[in-house]
């Protein structure tokens, strides 16, 4: 799970305690490979395709599609990095900072923005990240890849391309990494 | 960081590292086709300058705008203080009018922890400058200039030239390079330098031509005439025959050396305009880097709510933490 939602969650600062796997290594690799497949399905191949990965959890996740779809392209489309900390709607509400510089390697003017991130939740970072987008010129199209959608949204987003649909109560968190998909809770160190 | 930024002696060199980092944050957004985030969207920042200043107050302007808060300026010429109004009643008008910071320069030293009193505890202050006192984020802008060029200040050796006594951005230079490891050697004519020296954690000479070779930063500081009541040096060409940095000294700098300067220059005093222009010189960089500090100065203190979760009150006040659950604000 990405380090900013476990800092800026209660219990601030607490350790994710898995209840129960969703995914496995093998399940992470093979959503990653189709994901890769359907980007270029639907894009007739990567021309103007760029790949941006949201801080923290999406970083990962966007240079792995970045491998497959080398592997199946033959070139590997541009990736950047995006934090959408000084976007967001709850600045002011709760501890809001940047974790990464943002880095954008290539002019996105023109270009589809394929949006990577590792769980679709309220939408609200998505929401923050279309803004966000604004400000590196007018892209073509923006697209959005996530290894599980969890539901509860607040806002008319939906994904793209999706990992696995995963129902979930709204106070469980999930976890993704290239070892596989958690479902668990937050908990206080003390109480573990 | 706590709510105010009055000097560099109230943050540790965690505080200094963390706002550096941050600074890499807004030094990209400056750097964008559109170079400005809604981050302080519907805040209200108030310039209070009761001294002349350029490019202090541009910048602060400047880093406020591309945050997107609202600003006023409060300049003492056109304002009610020539008809006599106190700076208390200045100051509490201005709050009443709805503000969340006010950034205050001002010729006396301790003035911006009198208004932070005064102030409501919502309202946060900016020190821009107290009499000799203090310069925090002009301290802040030098780091983070010395460590874009050189990695980390851990271990250089700077110097800091010229009219150490009435410089406000010595004494914040001191403590900020020292607490960032670097060593500090003041190289001013003895009556340049402070009466007292104690507990300052530096060297001093007065000899510039013998610490020259060994620096890794020489600082410049501007000879203030405005502040030159008293005939402290014979005269501004002895000076700069003595302590101003010109082609000959410049040629004796180590190769990878920065030149600094808070600005604004008097060239042909303490540098001269060849030497001004090399490009070993980073004052140009200094002027870029001030806007993403105090961008950076801003977001901490009015957006980034470290301090309602992560400050001692919250520590000891946890229910309050239920007024902050996200109601699920988070992917």
């Amino acid at each position: 799970m990405a380090e900013r939602e476990r800092r800026s969650t209660p219990p601030y600062g607490g350790v994710f305690v898995a209840r129960s796997q969703v995914m496995d290594a093998d399940d992470v690799r093979r959503a990653i490979w189709r994901m890769a497949h359907e980007i270029v399905e639907r894009n007739h191949g990567l021309d103007g395709v760029v790949l941006i990965g949201l801080q923290t959890g999406g970083v990962a996740m966007a240079e792995a599609f970045a491998e497959a779809l080398g592997e199946i392209d033959g070139t590997e489309p541009p990736v950047g990095t995006l934090d959408v900390a000084l976007y967001r709607d709850d600045i002011g509400i709760r501890p809001v900072l940047p974790e990464a510089v943002t880095d954008i390697p290539v002019d996105l003017d023109g270009a589809i923005v394929v949006l990577v991130d590792d769980v679709l939740f309220t939408g609200r970072t998505i929401r923050a990240a279309l803004d966000a987008l604004n400000s590196y010129g007018r892209v073509r199209a923006v697209q959005l890849a996530v290894m599980v959608d969890r539901g509860h949204r607040e806002l008319p987003i939906r994904p793209d391309y999706v990992g696995k649909n995963l129902p979930t109560r709204r106070d469980e968190m999930v976890n993704v990494s290239p070892s596989g998909v958690d479902l668990g809770e937050l908990v206080k160190e003390a109480h573990r | 960081m706590s709510r105010h930024l009055l000097s560099i002696a109230d943050l540790t060199p965690a505080d200094i590292e963390q706002l550096l980092r941050l600074t890499d944050t807004f030094a990209e957004v400056s750097r964008r086709a559109i170079p400005k985030v809604p981050a302080l969207r519907g805040k209200n920042v108030v310039w209070l300058f009761y001294e002349d200043s350029t490019r202090t107050r541009l910048s602060f302007e400047q880093a406020a705008k591309r945050l997107s808060a609202d600003t006023m300026t409060f300049s003492v010429g056109s304002s009610s203080v020539k008809k006599g109004e106190s700076l208390r009643d200045t100051v509490l008008t201005i709050e009443a009018m709805g503000v969340d910071a006010v950034v205050v320069r001002h010729g006396s030293a301790g003035v911006p922890w009198q208004i932070a009193r005064w102030l409501d505890d919502r309202v946060s202050v900016v020190n821009a400058g107290d009499g000799w006192h203090e310069h925090p984020t002009q301290a802040l802008l030098d780091c983070y200039t010395i460590r874009a060029h050189r990695g980390s200040l851990e271990g250089l050796r700077i110097g800091i030239v010229g009219d150490i006594k009435h410089s406000r951005v010595a004494r914040s230079d001191v403590l900020a390079y020292t607490a960032l490891g670097a060593e500090v050697t003041l190289v001013a004519p003895p009556t340049l330098l402070p009466p007292s020296l104690d507990g300052w954690p530096v060297r001093v000479g007065h000899d510039l031509d013998a610490v020259l070779g060994d620096l890794d930063v020489v600082y410049l500081l501007r000879m203030q005439r405005e502040r030159m009541t008293e005939h402290l040096v014979p005269s501004l060409r002895e000076y700069a025959d003595r302590y101003g940095l010109d082609v000959r000294r410049a040629a004796r700098l180590r190769d990878d050396a920065l030149v600094m300067h808070p600005g604004p220059v008097n060239r042909g005093v303490e540098i001269s305009a060849e030497v001004a222009d090399l490009p070993r010189s980073v004052i140009i960089d200094q002027v870029r880097n001030g806007v993403s500090v105090r961008m950076a100065v801003l977001y901490l203190l009015l957006g980034s709510g470290v301090d309602k979760v992560l400050g001692p009150e919250i520590a000891a006040h946890p229910e309050r933490l239920l007024d902050l659950e996200p109601e699920g604000a988070l992917q």
